[in-house]
């Protein structure tokens, strides 16, 4: 038995490494951790493999430059490893080149043997309700980009001035980053890498007040503790939590004893309920409430400000077995309202799909088995599309932590090498120089890794002026002459 | 420093003869999950040959295909470190801010587990989030061996095809996914 294996492994690395020294042109289309992690385990697999990284943005990183919290940097640090893989010989950045606009994805798979689409989720899951679309109402990911300086969101400016309240809809860690950056003392932030019109709009806000609001209780809360310590020990931020929602059903029981993670929070949370002493009558006080049992019925506008948001109406909510452990929320028909001015739905990412890629809607993903992608799907068999890949929430949907990613990439790696070893990439492709041709010929204004090089270089100059890691540049205009500089 | 490699039966037949307790308390998607390395940390205070006063112990990393490599880590230097040091994969996004959990590892002996500082709060939280995670997990920036361990000989025995492996103080295997 041990005999076979050593043949079997003898060979098998044998074979790969003969057939994987053969040039094998790869354009991955993302530059977050999915696309990062995909091109550095592609580099280590395959000496043959050439990898070209896109991104619609100059800059690379993806949510790692403009998801992560500016007060966050240790999170952060992942980008080092990816700058490693981008400088690799075999391995290309380029920004500012978008699928779909600069080129398709017909072409791509025309120049390149292997296209993994990473580019991850852009839009937001939809409450569909009445008013949501009224001003003062924001996805987290749009408070998110904006206070982190993303590009398209620079514009935002979100009222912080009409009252002392904000609403987050959603609990996870997401909802607790826009909740502590809307808290925070801007004393501690300005040392931050946070966006500098950000800053000044939380410099003169008003909002003292943040409110939580979960559909379910403090067992299914979305967020993790590592999130929840720190806002617990944030100075002179009082939180408050109603010990009557700390009570658990038989089946939060079960819950909390399958899942560590869920007993933890739990614990933090009745902690912290404990502790929360009776407020101090400062009107600067800041609080964080947490809310539970409540789902959003309706936003309510205001009079005075025709359009705008002035609260939302809550319905209370039990908890009710749905099978297999799962409990979901479900209306009781007694509502109450809770006044604001400023709604955050933190409620989940969405991908948004691209033109001549199956995606589907439900579960906003590329269908895929094990990271190729489905073409169709007859009587239940996939038939995957020759050299297409995904990876990252494209593939899973949006959800997980940086690491996830580690898994999710060494997949659809996986699948990939199992492709090269199937002899799936015969024919010869142009790679790098057909791209380079191409975005030529359409005038694009790629920017490489030196051009990203170069913004990097001036963000932390203009950083250190302020005392800050770095001050992002926030507008295509500034990003993209940064780039060309001299 | 390279170790030395040695080939062993595949994964799974190992895993199945360990004693290793297996609980896992998250569930991924499937097909993920290839549990790719695992390392084995066995400590005894050799020191090193030729007059050099370092202390080093003995750590044997042992990877998805059940190739195990052997080391010899300096006494205070964490697991993550050791791992670079010797060219083993085990990804540190946050370089040992604990601000990751991809240097996550788990340590195969209950026996071993215990006799190492408990983690910390902090650990505590990002291991909540490590893929695969076992009862005796930890992360691999965090162990660092300051304590000296007499440690009894190995209780285990490996062959493969009539090779038997010489490392009689080896007895704790770390493995990470």
């Amino acid at each position: 038995m041990s005999r076979r294996y050593l043949a079997r492994y003898l060979v098998s690395r044998y074979f790969s490494s003969s057939v994987s020294s053969r040039p094998l042109h790869v354009c991955i289309v993302g530059s977050g951790p999915a696309g990062f992690y995909t091109a550095d385990k592609l580099l280590k697999a395959h000496e043959g493999a050439r990898i070209d990284i896109i991104d619609r943005l100059p800059t690379p990183f993806g949510l790692v430059r403009s998801g992560v919290a500016p007060d966050h940097p240790e999170t952060k640090i992942a980008i080092n490893q990816f700058s490693r893989v981008a400088q690799h010989e075999r391995c290309s950045f380029y920004g500012n080149v978008k699928l779909g606009s600069d080129l398709l994805l017909s072409e791509l798979r025309d120049l390149y043997h292997v296209v993994v689409l990473a580019h991850g989720a852009e839009s937001d899951k939809d409450l569909g309700i009445p008013g949501e679309t009224l001003s003062g109402i924001y996805s987290a990911r749009e408070f998110v980009w904006w206070y982190n300086g993303h590009p398209d969101y620079s514009s935002l400016k979100p009222d912080l001035k009409s009252s002392d309240t904000a609403v987050i809809l959603g609990q996870g860690n997401v909802a607790l980053d826009v909740a502590r950056i809307l808290l925070r003392p801007t004393t501690e932030l300005a040392s931050t890498d946070i966006a500098r019109h950000a800053l000044s709009a939380l410099e003169e806000s008003s909002i003292r007040k943040v409110f939580l609001v979960g559909r379910r209780g403090p067992v299914q809360a979305a967020l993790t503790a590592k999130e929840l310590r720190e806002v617990l020990g944030i100075k002179n931020m009082h939180i408050r939590i109603k010990e009557t929602d700390l009570s658990v059903t038989p089946a939060d029981e079960v819950e909390m004893k399958n899942s560590r993670i869920r007993k933890r929070i739990y614990e933090l949370l009745s902690k912290a309920a404990a502790a929360a002493g009776t407020s101090e009558s400062d009107p600067d006080q800041r609080e964080l409430h947490f809310v539970f049992f409540r789902q959003p019925d309706r936003f309510l506008e205001s009079n005075e400000r025709k359009g705008h948001v002035s609260g939302v109406n809550l319905e209370k909510t039990i908890l009710e077995s749905a099978g297999s452990g799962k409990q979901l929320a479900v209306g009781t028909g007694e509502f109450e309202d809770l006044n604001c001015s400023l709604v955050l739905k933190a409620i989940g990412y969405k991908s948004v799909p691209i033109n001549g890629l199956p995606f589907d809607h439900k579960k906003g993903v590329v269908p895929n088995v094990r990271g190729r992608v489905v073409s169709q799907t007859l009587e239940s068999l996939s038939q995957t599309e020759p050299g297409l890949y995904v990876c990252g929430w494209l593939k899973r949907g949006p959800v997980g932590i940086i690491a996830t990613n580690l898994y999710c990439a060494e997949e659809t790696v996986g699948s990939i090498s199992e492709d090269i070893e199937e002899g799936v990439f015969k024919s010869s492709k142009e790679g790098s120089k057909g791209l380079m041709q191409l975005l030529e010929k359409r005038e694009v204004k790629k920017v490489d890794y030196s051009g990203w090089e170069k913004i990097d270089a001036k963000e932390k100059q203009m950083g250190t002026e302020r005392n800050k890691p770095r001050e992002k540049l926030v507008t295509w205009e500034d990003l993209l002459a940064a780039a060309a500089a001299n | 420093m390279r170790g030395m490699r040695i080939l062993q039966r595949s994964y799974g037949e190992y895993l199945q003869s360990s004693a290793m307790p297996q609980r896992q308390t998250r569930s991924f998607h499937e097909a993920f999950f290839s549990i790719n390395h695992m390392f084995s940390a066995s400590y005894s205070t050799a020191s090193e040959k030729g007059g050099e006063e370092t202390e080093k112990i003995n750590v044997i990393f042992v990877d998805k295909d059940g190739e195990e490599i052997h080391v010899k880590v300096p006494i205070g230097m964490n697991i993550l470190e050791a791992a670079h040091e010797n060219d083993i994969e085990l990804e540190g996004a946050c370089e040992g801010s604990l601000a990751c959990s991809t240097c996550h590892v788990i340590v195969m002996e209950t026996e071993y587990y215990n006799k190492l500082e408990e983690p910390t709060d902090e650990e505590n939280d990002m291991l909540d989030l490590a893929f695969g995670l076992t009862e005796t997990s930890r992360l691999g920036c965090q162990v660092i061996d300051g304590v000296r361990l007499a440690i009894p000989s190995a209780t285990r025995n490996f062959v493969v095809d009539g090779f038997v492996p010489n490392w009689f103080t080896d007895t704790k295997l770390v493995y990470y996914p």
